[in-house]
């Protein structure tokens, strides 16, 4: 059993959000996390149903304004000017974290510094003595959607791995990932795991390279 | 019985030192500056506020940070880009902060508002800002139990007001003004315009009267956001 590879890795960003919004199903309701993955409604496809909530207020959000119809008083997680979709609407923020922590959002999708092969996610601190915190959302959405997938590169800058078997930052949630899309691979974390990592896809790498990058042993092909 | 105030002074009334203070506002979406500047000229210091941000840049609630008058901060998310003077002022020594997950903070207002006495999430389970919170398992799922936040007064912005007190809001403006208008001993409201009762769509109004102490027509406050009648 061998897990679908493509010859040429790494994706690009843009290609990870490709490969995301593959997954997302026709008609979902989806929150997109600020940063990487708001690049994900971009290749949402034409017709696909799918309604992005944003947790400051509002269902059916619609692309970036044009530059003369910016509203101060309609914007998104980042605080990024949006517009509204036809049949779009807005609520206060009690409702829209009851909304996300109620089950009722099919799928979000998060950046992260560190995933467990768990599926613990660690996406609010770098753990640095005198940084200033922030955790906005974060927490909220790890562990209220349905289904909470990471967006991430697969190692950082200094070539670590940030799929690890026990994160060392600060946790958002314990648990709450089931899949990681990356430039290099797709992995299946935690309860989608069986409890380990397992390959779903890959991108220019053997399983084997993808071992050795990571210090794991993975299932999946 | 909802006052119609003439100035956003007047219809801030007196905030004691060392009051808690709900402050609406997504960043500067639904912030209500014109009544954080009443606050700022009266004087009043030793504040706890309880705000989703710590202020962007210079903006009204950046000021009251800047100025030493808020003692103690609640809020989900004060680190941004702009955030310089609520940065040198943690870096400082200067401002305590409570760190709050968004959708808690929500909650937790929402339940002083609602008189519940506390609340199990499964928000935070796990992490540091659980730490030292009971929890429970409900259900199979790990859960933290949290309180509520009330506050002495709350500061909202909301799109129009009719003479009852009655509340809509404008767009992602309205974020934290429903729960907040809920929680506080007092709220004001600044808005565009205060029609008369009768003229605001009873199954329109988003905040009902009976959570408005006062109201205050500012003609500036969506000439910002570009908005016309």
């Amino acid at each position: 059993m061998t897990a679908p590879a493509r010859a040429t890795g790494p994706l690009t960003r843009e290609q990870i959000a490709a490969r995301v919004a593959a997954d997302i199903p026709a008609g979902a309701y989806v929150n997109l996390g600020i940063g990487l993955p708001t690049l994900v409604g971009d290749h949402l496809p034409p017709g696909s149903g799918v309604t992005l909530h944003t947790e400051n207020g509002m269902l059916g959000m619609g692309p970036a304004p044009a530059p003369g119809d910016v509203d101060p008083e309609l914007v998104n997680a980042g605080k990024v000017p949006v517009t509204e979709l036809p049949g779009a609407s807005y609520f206060h923020q009690a409702d829209s974290f009851a909304m996300m922590r109620g089950g009722h959002i099919d799928v979000c999708v998060l950046g992260a510094f560190q995933v467990s092969t768990a599926g613990d996610l660690a996406n609010w601190s770098t753990g640095a003595p005198d940084a200033i915190p922030a955790v906005g959302g974060a927490m909220d959405l790890a562990v209220g959607a349905r289904r909470t997938v990471v967006m991430m590169t697969l190692l950082t800058k200094d070539g670590a791995p940030k799929l690890v078997t026990e994160c060392t930052l600060p946790l958002t949630g314990v648990g709450c990932v089931s899949r990681v899309y990356s430039d290099r691979a797709v992995l299946d974390v935690g309860t989608g795991g069986r409890g380990g990592a397992a390959v779903v896809e890959r991108f220019g790498v053997s399983h084997a390279e993808l071992e050795d990058l990571l210090g794991l042993s993975l299932e999946g092909d | 019985m909802t006052r119609v105030a003439e100035t956003a002074r007047e219809a801030l009334g007196d905030v004691p030192d060392g009051a808690t203070v709900m402050i609406g506002g997504f960043g500067p979406a639904g912030q209500p500056v014109e009544l954080i500047e009443a606050l700022l000229a009266s004087g009043a210091g030793d504040l706890v506020v309880v705000s989703n941000n710590a202020g962007n840049g210079d903006d009204a609630l950046a000021r009251l940070v800047r100025d030493g008058r808020v003692r103690r901060i609640v809020c989900s998310f004060p680190r941004q880009v702009d955030s310089w003077h609520f940065d040198a002022a943690y870096r400082a020594g200067r401002i305590e902060l409570e760190l709050v997950p968004q959708g808690n903070l929500a909650e937790r207002i929402r339940a002083a508002g609602a008189g519940i006495g506390a609340f199990f999430t499964p928000t935070g389970y796990g992490t540091p800002l659980a730490e030292g919170k009971e929890t429970r398992v409900l259900d199979g799922v790990p859960m933290v139990l949290e309180t509520p936040i009330r506050a002495d007064v709350a500061l909202v912005k909301a799109h129009r007001a009719d003479t009852a007190g009655n509340l809509v809001y404008r767009r992602t403006a309205r974020n934290f003004g429903p729960v907040m208008a809920t929680a506080s001993s007092r709220t004001v409201a600044q808005v565009r315009d205060v029609v008369p009762a009768g003229a605001l769509d009873p199954e329109a109004v988003v905040t009902p009267g009976i959570y408005v102490e006062a109201v205050v027509a500012l003609d500036s406050v969506t000439a910002v956001a570009g908005v016309s009648a």
